[in-house]
């Protein structure tokens, strides 16, 4: 069963099996990556270009490793280095990078809609969104949701509390919507003026109050303050921000014992989590980066399965 | 030349007409009006099954001569204007550089005759280069001739300059346009705040931005008692403003857009910056407002925001997008399918929307067809069937989201001082 999709938008355009195929896939692929030779030869012969506007460290080595382990030539164009700097506008490199017959272009733009821009004018190669803007950031969700099911067996019926800038996080509806999608109670928390209007359309629960969101919650996850995105100010001081938002481990008496407390990185230590509970014995950052690598193979391979079907 | 449009139905809100009734045209002035027999040296036009009006007016385009002429010029514009039914336009004053001055006026008066389609009155503006701060030399300006003022895409901020604007206006007795705005409120927004913006991931503008102007306009009209026009007016809240103070007697107008009355911001699809403007595009009941309010009077008339922009500011990210779209060419054919052909409004009132009520706000003297009034027509054919084409555009910008609209209802002919500039073929 194929994707129902060509180009990996964001989640809103995801069918729930869709998601179980990706999260299924991933499962399989974790194990290459335990192997002393961590390398298969399924998509050999194909090309990715990470496509990068923003900048970015892990999003970026994890899509490149997902495509070297499975054989597929990986090329990164980061903004400093590509003719972007010169004036070429997104259309102009997308269409150049295109007469190079790439299978998959990984885009990450810092405005929302960039990677749909270049989908529509791509006439053969996938499009990944590796984040725009506010908007999405699919295989974030993804990869979240592979880290609660190793933790959780499932994702239905969870209560999952997302604490912090919920406005500027394309994460927040990522995950807001694939959660909504798999059945789980979603609390978002975060100062009024980090929280975006009507985001109840997500059927999410809006609070204010991190004890009503972490109270009896079995994954607690931390966003980064995005001070880049953030024009105004939003909140008086750090300071106060952690006393009301931050992850602290007086905090940690509210959700379940065995909750997990996930972060989609890179952490502001002392600004939205207490350094000692992002390395502590709830935290599971580190499986959810190792997680990214397995979900990033299954979207490469599963996006290339639609358009040849033979490649199993 | 003499001209006779033979067996149309003359609707004519001035005069409190709405019978068939043949038109002579003579020297650029109405003629007569009547049952008139044709002479063989005059053109005859056979008009019957056709809306004869007083020439329409759009009080609200950017013609971007001077300085972009790379997006419309004044001679592209007015044959835009001509193709869309419209007899006057008035011309936005942010060009660069910007029309602050008596010589821009002129320069842009000139052009405007040069070309020769359509009336171009241009705006002036309130303050030097829009930077809300000075006035403007406004009574140079009106002596070169323009009929308002306004600093369009910047809106003043400073209260206080803006009293002493709608003041001085007064001298002039013109209507100080005011594209309602406050910039720390709106925050740079990209589309409409609210569930869509959300969803999208775009920068949301809050509605509240556009009202609180509004308020503080008519307010300021109050206590001058100068005549305020609320540019493309686009939420339910603004519109309750202006019918409370028209009831008030304060003196504000105002105009709502095609897209305001037709889009909401559900429409957004795909990011297609066709579908960016501002005000933005804002929610179904503030539609259904819009509606309302162009049929129980409050709206005083349609313009169009014609806003030409090149390929290149407009096949990009929503984000980097420049603001608006055109409207010149579709405007008339819009209003007949989604105001008339719905009976949202007679079509004496749609002529009052389009030509009567802006000619009055404006003061062209020439929104009737009264016997010896000048002969500026637009005669439409409510049954023609359009398929909107903005390749076939007269505009120089292809910027317009209703690319690919059937329409029914269109301008067929356009008359500017007895000379026909424009004719639909058949």
């Amino acid at each position: 069963m194929p994707l129902s999709v060509k180009h990996l938008l964001g989640i809103e355009d995801l069918t729930v099996d869709d998601i179980n195929l990706i999260l299924n896939t991933s499962q399989s692929f974790k194990e290459i990556s335990a192997r002393p030779i961590k390398k298969v030869p399924t998509l050999r012969g194909k090309s990715v270009i990470n496509l990068f506007y923003e900048p970015s460290t892990r999003t970026r080595a994890s899509f490149e490793i997902a495509a070297k382990r499975l054989g597929a030539d990986a090329v990164n164009f980061s903004v400093a280095t590509s003719s972007v700097t010169k004036g070429e506008s997104l259309i102009d490199t997308g269409n150049n990078l295109q007469s190079m017959n790439p299978d998959i272009i990984v885009v990450r733009h810092s405005a929302a809609g960039a990677p749909h821009l270049l989908a529509q004018y791509s006439k053969y190669a996938s499009i990944v969104n590796a984040g725009d803007g506010m908007h999405e950031h699919p295989t974030q969700a993804l990869l979240d949701a592979l880290t609660i099911l190793d933790h959780k067996k499932k994702i239905a019926d969870l209560k999952v509390a997302i604490v912090g800038d919920i406005a500027h996080s394309r994460v927040a509806r990522s995950n807001a919507l694939l959660l909504g999608k798999m059945g789980a109670e979603v609390w978002v928390c975060g100062p009024p003026t980090l929280i975006p209007v009507e985001f109840e359309q997500y059927g999410v629960t809006v609070t204010y109050h991190m004890k009503e969101a972490l109270q009896g919650a079995d994954v607690v996850m931390m966003l980064r303050t995005q001070r880049e995105r953030q024009q105004e100010v939003f909140y008086p001081s750090v300071k106060e921000y952690f006393a009301l938002y931050g992850l602290e481990r007086k905090k940690m008496k509210w959700p379940k014992k065995s909750a997990i407390v996930m972060h989609p990185g890179p952490i502001n230590r002392g600004v939205e989590i207490d350094p000692e509970l992002a390395d502590g014995e709830y935290s599971v950052i580190l499986e959810q980066v190792t997680n990214g690598v397995a979900v990033r193979m299954a979207v490469l391979f599963l996006l290339l399965g639609t358009s040849e079907e033979s490649e199993q | 030349m003499t001209l006779l449009l033979k067996g149309g139905t003359v609707v004519d809100p001035g005069q409190k007409l709405k019978k068939k009734r043949d038109l002579l045209v003579e020297k650029g002035r109405v003629a007569a009006l009547g049952e008139i027999r044709a002479k063989k040296s005059w053109e005859v036009v056979d008009a019957r099954g056709w809306i004869v009006a007083p020439g329409f007016v759009d009080m609200h385009v950017h013609l971007r001569e001077p300085g972009r002429e790379d997006k419309e010029t004044i001679l592209t514009g007015s044959q835009a204007a001509a193709a869309g039914g419209f007899t006057s336009v008035m011309c936005m004053p942010n060009t660069q550089p910007v029309n602050d001055s008596e010589a821009i006026t002129r320069f842009i008066l000139e052009r405007a005759r040069r070309a020769g389609w359509v009336n171009v009155s241009p705006a002036g503006a309130i303050t030097k280069r829009l930077e809300g701060e000075e006035l403007a030399e406004i009574g140079e300006m009106v002596k070169a001739g323009v009929v308002a003022i306004t600093d369009d895409g910047n809106p003043v901020a400073n209260n206080q300059i803006m009293r002493r604007a709608l003041e001085y206006a007064k001298i002039f007795d013109i209507p100080v346009v005011d594209h309602c705005e406050d910039r720390h409120l709106a925050a740079g927004g990209l589309m409409n705040e609210g569930a869509d913006s959300t969803r999208l991931g775009l920068r949301g503008m809050n509605r509240t931005a556009e009202e609180l102007h509004v308020a503080r306009d008519i307010m300021l009209s109050r206590i001058t008692g100068a005549r305020v026009h609320v540019a493309h007016i686009s939420t339910k809240e603004s519109l309750s403003w202006v019918r409370q103070a028209k009831k008030q007697g304060i003196a504000v107008t105002c105009e709502v857009t095609p897209h305001h009355f037709i889009l909401h911001d559900g429409d957004i699809k795909n990011y297609d910056t066709n579908f960016k403007m501002k005000p933005p595009l804002r929610t179904l009941s503030d539609v259904r407002a819009m509606l309302e309010g162009l049929s129980d009077g409050t709206i005083d008339c349609i313009a169009t925001d014609h806003a030409p922009h090149t390929r290149l500011e407009k096949e990009t990210t929503f984000e980097e997008a420049a603001n608006g779209i055109i409207g010149m060419e579709t405007a008339v054919s819009l209003a007949w399918e989604f105001l008339i052909r719905r009976d949202t409004v007679s079509i004496s009132r749609l002529v009052e929307l389009f030509s009567t009520n802006p000619d009055r706000i404006l003061k062209l003297g020439r929104g009737t067809l009264e016997e010896g009034a000048i002969a500026d027509i637009t005669v439409i054919d409510p049954n023609c069937e359009i398929m909107v084409d903005a390749t076939k555009f007269r505009s120089k910008s292809r910027n317009c989201p209703f690319h690919g609209w059937r329409l029914h209802g269109a301008p067929v002919m356009t008359i500017v001082r007895g000379k026909i500039v424009y004719q639909r073929v058949r």
